[in-house]
Parts: C-alpha cells; sequence; structure tokens
C-alpha cells in the first residue's frame, strides 16, 4: 500500500507520474482533536481536473482532511499546498476555493439568486457581470426559474443543486465536497449522481469529495483514496481498488467478499483441506508454506458452473438465499465450514434451494490474496 | 367549560388593575373614584403640561436609548464570547451574566448610589445609566443567546469559504440571522429599562429622575388622576411598541416562539 501512495514530499512542481500538474498538495498532515488522531501523517496528491473522493467509514478522517484543504481546522503538524504555494497558514476566505457542504448551508435569509451571487460579490464583480454569470450557474444546474426564491422552499434535490451552483460561479481552483449527496433520498441521489458527474465534466474542475458511500466514490471518481484511522490505505482508479484492493480493509470496505484460509502449497497453489486445493493467480507468487486468505467477490463466484474446464470446482451447500430482485446472492458452505457469497442472475437459470448440494467455480484469477 | 372560566378569570384578574387606571385617568374630578364620574381629558393635558414631567420624560428617553443600546452591544458580544469563545469557567459566567439581579433593588440601588457618591457623580446621568445597562443586560444576553445557539456554524463557513472575511461574514450571515433575538432583546431591555422604579430612585436627582421617579414623587404629594393618565400613556406606549414588533417580526419570531 506505501507503493500506492505518493512519493514523500516532492520537489515543488513536479509532474506527477502521469505527468499532470498538482493543484492540492498535502505533505505529512497530522490532526489531533484532545487526544485523538483524526488525521495520521497524511501524504496527498491531487492533479489538475481529476474527480478524486476520499473514501471511508465515519471517523476516519476524511472530512478532516477536506477541513485541513478546506482551512476550516489547522494540522497539528504538516503543510497544505495548492497551486505550489504554501497556505498552512491562510484563512478559508483567502483560499480561492469552493465548498459542498452535506447540509448546504445555504443562506436561509437570501434569495436563491443572492446565495448564488455571494461569492461574486465577495470577490467585488459589476452587477450586470453578476447578473449574467449567477444567471448561467443557475442555468447550468437547471435552476434558471428558481433564483427569487428562497432556499427553504426548494426541495432538497434543488437545494443541493443550488449549493453547488453558489460554489462554481466564481470558478473556484478546487471544488470540495462533503457527502453532496448523503442527505438525499436513494432515488434522488442515484439521479444526482449522474447529473453531478456531469456538470464537473463539463466544468472541467478539479474537484475533491468526500463520501462513505462506495457506488458514489466508484461511479464519480477517476480515482479514490481508501481511507482509515487518519490514513490512506489505498490510492487509485475506481477499478483498481475494486479489483486489487491493497489491503484486507479496503477488500472489506469496498464491496461484499468472501474468505477462505489455508496453506501455500507451491507458488499458485493453496490447499484449504485434505485433498481439497485451489489454483491461484494473484499477481504475485505466494510464499509456500504459509498460511494464506483469499477473498473472492461474490460476482466472480460461479454457481454451478455449465461442463468445462475443471479447474478450481468445489462442492457445498447451500444454506441460504436471499432474492434481490435483479439477482439472488446464494451463501455456500464449503468442506472446512467457511462460506462463500455467489450471485446469481434472476430469472435463475438453476434451482437453488436451501440445503441443497451445489457444486462452486472460483476463477484462478480472481482471488485476492489478502 | 371550568377550564375556560378559569381562563377568563385569570386573564380579567391580571387585566384588571390596568383597566381601572385607564377607567380612572378620564375622570373629571380629582379624586381617583371608580368607576369615573364623566369622561374628561383635563388630566392628560395636566400631565403632558406638568413640567417636571417633561423634564423626567427628556431623562428617560435618554437613559432608556442610552442603557439599550449598550446592553445591546455589550451583551450580544457577551452573547456571542458565551456559545463560540472556549471560556474557562463558561458555566459561571453564563449564571452570572444571565440571572436578573438577584439582590434585592434596594440594596442594588444603595451600592450603586455609594459608588456614585464615592465617584462625585450623583447628578450626573451616568450613574443612572450604568445602572440600567446591568439591571437590562440579562435580558439581552439571554435572547441573543438563544438565537446564536440556533445559528448554524457552518453558515459561517461557507461564507468564508466564498472568500467573505469575518467582519463581512458577520455583516452579511451572522447578523442578519440574529436580527429577530436583536429586536427582542431591544424590547426587553426598552421596557424593563422604562419601567425601572426602585434602583433609579437611589441614583436619581430632582434633575437626572426618570419617568417612574417623578410619577412616585408626585403621588407621594398629589392625588388627582394626573398619574392615571400618565400610566396610561405608559400602557398604550409599550403597546405600540409591542404592535409594532409583532407588525414587523412577527411576535413569535421576537419572543423565539414556535408557531
Amino acid at each position: 500500500m506505501t507503493a500506492l501512495r505518493s512519493p514523500a514530499g516532492p520537489p515543488s512542481g513536479a509532474p506527477t507520474p502521469s505527468g499532470t500538474r498538482v493543484v492540492v498538495e498535502l505533505r505529512g498532515c497530522t490532526r489531533d482533536f484532545g487526544g485523538v488522531r483524526a488525521v495520521d501523517g497524511l501524504d496527498l496528491s491531487v492533479r489538475e481536473g481529476e474527480l478524486l473522493s476520499l473514501l471511508g467509514p465515519s471517523g476516519c478522517g476524511k472530512t478532516t482532511t477536506l477541513n485541513l484543504i478546506a482551512g476550516f481546522v489547522a494540522p497539528t503538524t504538516g503543510r497544505v499546498l495548492i497551486d505550489d504555494q504554501d497556505v498552512t497558514a491562510r484563512p478559508p476566505h483567502e483560499r480561492g476555493l469552493g465548498v459542498v457542504f452535506q447540509s448546504y448551508a445555504l443562506f436561509p435569509h437570501l434569495s436563491v439568486f443572492e446565495n448564488v451571487a455571494f461569492g461574486l460579490r465577495e470577490r467585488r464583480v459589476s452587477e450586470a457581470e453578476i447578473r449574467r454569470r449567477v444567471g448561467e450557474a443557475l442555468a447550468l444546474v437547471r435552476l434558471g426559474e428558481e433564483g427569487a426564491r428562497r432556499p427553504r422552499q426548494l426541495s432538497g434535490g434543488m437545494q443541493q443543486r443550488a449549493a453547488l451552483a453558489r460554489a462554481l460561479v466564481y470558478t473556484p481552483r478546487v471544488l470540495l465536497l462533503d457527502e453532496p449527496l448523503a442527505a438525499l433520498d436513494r432515488k434522488l441521489r442515484e439521479e444526482m449522481r449522474t447529473e453531478l458527474r456531469e456538470i464537473l465534466r463539463s466544468v472541467g474542475i478539479t474537484a475533491i469529495f468526500v463520501t462513505h458511500d462506495q457506488a458514489e466514490a466508484l461511479s464519480l471518481s477517476d480515482r479514490v483514496a481508501v481511507m482509515n484511522r487518519g490514513r490512506i490505505e489505498q490510492l487509485g482508479a475506481p477499478r483498481e481498488v475494486y479489483e486489487r484492493p491493497a489491503t484486507r480493509f479496503v477488500a472489506d470496505f469496498i464491496g461484499a467478499s468472501s474468505r477462505v484460509r489455508g496453506r501455500a502449497v507451491a507458488t499458485d497453489r493453496v490447499e484449504l483441506g485434505p485433498g481439497q486445493s485451489l489454483e491461484v493467480r494473484a499477481g504475485r507468487p505466494l510464499s509456500v508454506g504459509a498460511t494464506v486468505e483469499l477473498g473472492i467477490r461474490p460476482e466472480r463466484v460461479v454457481v454451478a458452473p455449465p461442463d468445462g474446464p475443471r479447474v478450481n470446482r468445489i462442492a457445498g451447500r447451500v444454506t441460504r438465499l436471499t432474492y434481490l430482485g435483479a439477482q439472488t446472492e446464494v451463501t455456500v458452505e464449503i468442506a472446512g465450514g467457511a462460506s462463500v457469497l455467489g450471485l446469481v442472475p434472476e430469472p435463475s437459470p438453476v434451482s437453488l434451494a436451501v440445503g441443497r448440494e451445489v457444486t462452486l467455480a472460483l476463477p484462478p484469477d480472481a482471488f485476492l490474496v489478502l | 367549560m371550568i377550564g375556560r372560566a378559569a381562563v377568563v378569570l385569570l386573564v380579567l384578574f391580571m387585566t384588571l388593575p390596568t383597566v381601572v387606571v385607564v377607567a380612572v385617568s378620564f375622570n373629571p374630578t380629582a379624586i381617583m373614584s371608580f368607576p369615573p364620574a364623566g369622561l374628561s381629558l383635563r388630566w392628560y393635558a395636566n400631565a403632558l403640561g406638568y413640567p417636571q414631567f417633561q423634564r423626567a420624560a427628556v431623562n428617560s428617553l435618554i437613559v432608556t436609548a442610552a442603557a439599550s443600546a449598550i446592553a445591546l452591544l455589550v451583551g450580544t458580544a457577551a452573547a456571542l464570547a458565551l456559545e463560540r469563545a472556549r471560556l474557562r469557567g463558561r458555566h459561571v459566567w453564563a449564571t452570572a451574566l444571565l440571572s436578573p439581579l438577584v439582590v434585592p433593588g434596594v440594596a442594588a440601588g444603595l451600592g450603586f448610589l455609594i459608588l456614585a457618591a464615592g465617584l462625585g457623580l450623583l447628578r450626573s446621568r451616568l450613574v443612572l445609566i450604568a445602572a440600567h445597562v446591568a439591571l437590562v443586560l440579562p435580558f439581552v444576553v439571554r435572547s441573543v443567546w438563544v438565537s446564536v445557539k440556533n445559528l448554524d456554524p457552518t453558515l459561517e463557513r461557507a461564507a468564508a469559504s466564498l472568500g467573505a472575511t469575518p467582519w463581512r461574514t458577520f455583516r452579511r450571515v451572522t447578523l442578519p440571522l440574529l436580527r429577530p433575538g436583536l429586536f427582542a432583546a431591544l424590547l426587553f431591555a426598552v421596557i424593563v429599562s422604562a419601567n425601572e422604579f426602585v434602583v433609579s430612585l437611589f441614583v436619581s436627582s430632582r434633575l437626572t429622575e426618570i419617568l417612574p421617579v417623578a410619577m412616585f414623587t408626585y403621588v407621594v404629594n398629589y392625588t388627582d388622576p394626573t398619574i392615571a393618565a400618565l400610566s396610561s400613556l405608559f400602557i398604550a406606549a409599550t403597546l405600540a411598541l409591542v404592535w409594532i414588533a409583532d407588525r414587523f417580526f412577527g411576535l413569535a419570531a421576537v419572543f423565539l416562539l414556535d408557531r
């Protein structure tokens, strides 16, 4: 996982491996709150134009990280850089960032128009220019007709979009979003997720957002930083983080996975029990003789496979069926007592029932070595 | 039914003294009898024309305006500090600032009198204003504090993120959102200060005395309904204030009630 973190303290302005400019950089940032370490020696580089999400459970330090960048919280040690300038001591109002708050924090005493105009007025933009730019921003978020209304007269989704317009209208260097969709109900949240990404893409802004929702992080971002206990466990593209979790925490936090334990009997073979072994191609050779814990995602498990190459076939007994609409989740207990979770698309091609014997096929390249 | 009757009786009981005073003020005769023998405005003319009342009214205006303004300023700062600053012994400060003077008015008055004498300020309105600030402050702090507590701190963070300096944030976000609380505070301050009597009696001179003190002095010396007329004017002024408050802010907002 250390290899995936950005190198500590690259020279200022140095291009990242992908060759793009770094806009926001945290160097060795630590923040304590009365003896509790919320953020622990964090290094992070955010590239120009990317959408980066900080993903983790509550209390993992993701919101504190966002607050460090925004300037609402000062690091106990470490430095914050924006465009290669040290802004650690600079107050929030001089950082030129845009923030979308979880509660939206729209000013209740101002109209939607004046809320959006707020940042422009602070920048002493002319009245005509304000009218033009607020109009554009409201049109961008489909609130062109709502300028005269008060925030509390808007629906949750509209408030969310108004907050977005307010933070985008003065084209901030970076947009920070704190759980931007968490306050919306599920259906609206999924709609807004798509809309939010389209808006951010069309503006081409660098954005960092905090979320505890993995689907949100995976679908919205170019890179995901999975956080745990004040540190980044893994930083990578959504597919990379999902398919090749660097740590057990990441494997557990992102997506469901089953675990089986065994002993490596060859660099590519794990023995689960007497006469039962699995071929494992995990990208790196196993150390022979060591105890190995393997993880596998439910969608990679093939339940009741058709006849074919007999690789990694395991017999087991169905212990639970959970119907989810588009698919059914199958829990299978294999020899040795471990449970493996699999998914069967609905309508199911195989007939399943609790207690029935079933065969599973576990593709050798589907394993996560934890 | 019994409940409603009890409420009606209670309201009658509470408003009866006021009704009596207003009724007596229209009495054409020189004695305060109830019910009045007729209808006349002569005591109103007398009250408004009495020079000592005119002087006291000016004093009242000055003292109440100054004390309310000072208390509003100081009280707002105190309320913000109590809620926002990490004060050591916050509870002690809060208790001290929030409890209306628990010592008897006579004792407080005596204290202010001794201090005023020591400072040679017996003939000045300054002592009167200082005393009123002290008396009015708890009401101000309390109503502003409630507003401060209800203020979402993320709104101020939002303003800062949008580029507003702390002062601009205060002007454009904090202050407008505190307005109902500030107005309630001002209303309380004005009503309490305008009606304050006991402490004022100790620190007033003939030249600086405020209306309630002048009215008391008048009652001690004369028994005609002039005082009832003046009291009625007082009541009318208070009602007008409350009406204005309701008109522009809504009483619910001013008294921080949920509708």
